[in-house]
């Protein structure tokens, strides 16, 4: 049987989403998008600069929608109004595309999603049919909250955006998986292979990573490692882990030993 | 006339938008229009005319997690 990610009216073959942030150049985000695997890949939407270099490459040149599923987001934005702004842009921009990744930021230097405006935007864009795929804290009332006004994916972070500290409360994670049929997908804060694994393990339907594989010295073999720690967390979590014990269990039989 | 475009304020002719956005050479490419708050279709770009105080923001596609 396929496993698949169902977003909305979305499907997915890959439960790795990727960033286009913070790469040397285009070329290299585009090898490494590749390489990850990944079907859901991020875009941010930002002022065109006039009369400079007009043939300088598009982004979409690169990620092209045809291929991938292109996830604007409103990163930067500081209150809702912006943020559906951003989004209708967007929707504009990716010939009427309704999915759309909703972040509103505090300005702070943690980079905490302000649950608040969040909230707002939430319900502006649910309403302007716009499929919302929401990045938010891992306050599991919020992210309940979320899905109630109808986001089709909740996204809670792992710890702050760019900090690569890996999952800071699993705990939190875990309770909002129990909580939400929508897809949770952790969204920020992985650092290495091992943080995506330890995502998926809880059961989380997907992660989202960007930093983690701009910034490793070699952004494409990262973006590798990261599609198998998808795959082998999402396994393990289907498989099922043993228990943990105190003591050791010896794991060949301890009859028929030679004398 | 004057309009602000991108936060910038420019001199230009009357014109529609679609010339404004030759003019610029980016007309067929990958942007998106808000003329005063509002979105432009992209079929409506040759049938809009610009006028004096107007308000453009012209977006793309960039990098972003």
């Amino acid at each position: 049987m396929t496993d698949i990610l169902q977003v909305g009216s979305y499907t997915f073959k890959s439960r790795l989403l990727v960033g286009t942030g913070k790469y040397c150049d285009l070329d290299e985000a585009g090898r490494a998008i590749e390489a990850s695997g990944a079907d859901v890949v991020t875009m941010a939407v930002r002022r065109t600069n006039l009369g400079q270099n007009p043939n300088e490459p598009n982004l979409l040149d690169v990620i092209t929608p045809d291929r991938y599923t292109l996830l604007p987001n409103t990163a930067g934005c500081h209150t809702a109004d912006d943020a559906v702004r951003t989004c209708q842009l967007a929707r504009e921009l990716l010939d009427g595309h309704n999915l759309v990744k909703l972040e509103v930021i505090s300005k702070s230097r943690t980079l905490y999603p302000d649950v608040v405006e969040t909230l707002n935007a939430a319900r502006m864009l649910v309403k302007d049919r716009f499929e919302v795929m929401v990045y938010t804290s891992d306050d599991p009332l919020i992210a309940t909250e979320l899905e109630a006004i109808g986001c089709v994916a909740v996204m809670p972070l792992g710890a702050p955006i760019g900090s690569g500290l890996g999952l800071q409360n699993p705990y939190n994670i875990r309770e909002i998986l129990d909580n939400l049929k929508v897809p949770v997908i952790v969204d920020a804060g992985v650092g290495t292979a091992s943080d995506a694994t330890v995502a998926m393990e809880l059961g989380c339907e997907g992660v989202l990573i960007n930093t983690a594989i701009a910034e490793a010295k070699d952004p494409v073999k990262m973006a590798r490692a990261m599609r198998f720690a998808i795959e082998s967390g999402r396994l393990a979590y289907e498989a099922g882990r043993m228990p943990k014990k105190r003591y050791a269990d010896a794991s060949s039989p301890e009859i028929g030993l030679i004398e | 006339m004057q309009v602000s475009v991108n936060g910038q304020i420019e001199e230009i002719e009357g014109q529609s938008l679609n010339s404004y956005l030759a003019s610029k050479l980016i007309l067929g490419r990958r942007i998106a229009v808000e003329l005063n708050g509002e979105i432009v279709p992209k079929s409506q770009f040759s049938s809009v005319m610009l006028v004096d105080g107007d308000v453009l923001e012209i977006v793309h596609a960039i990098g972003g997690g």
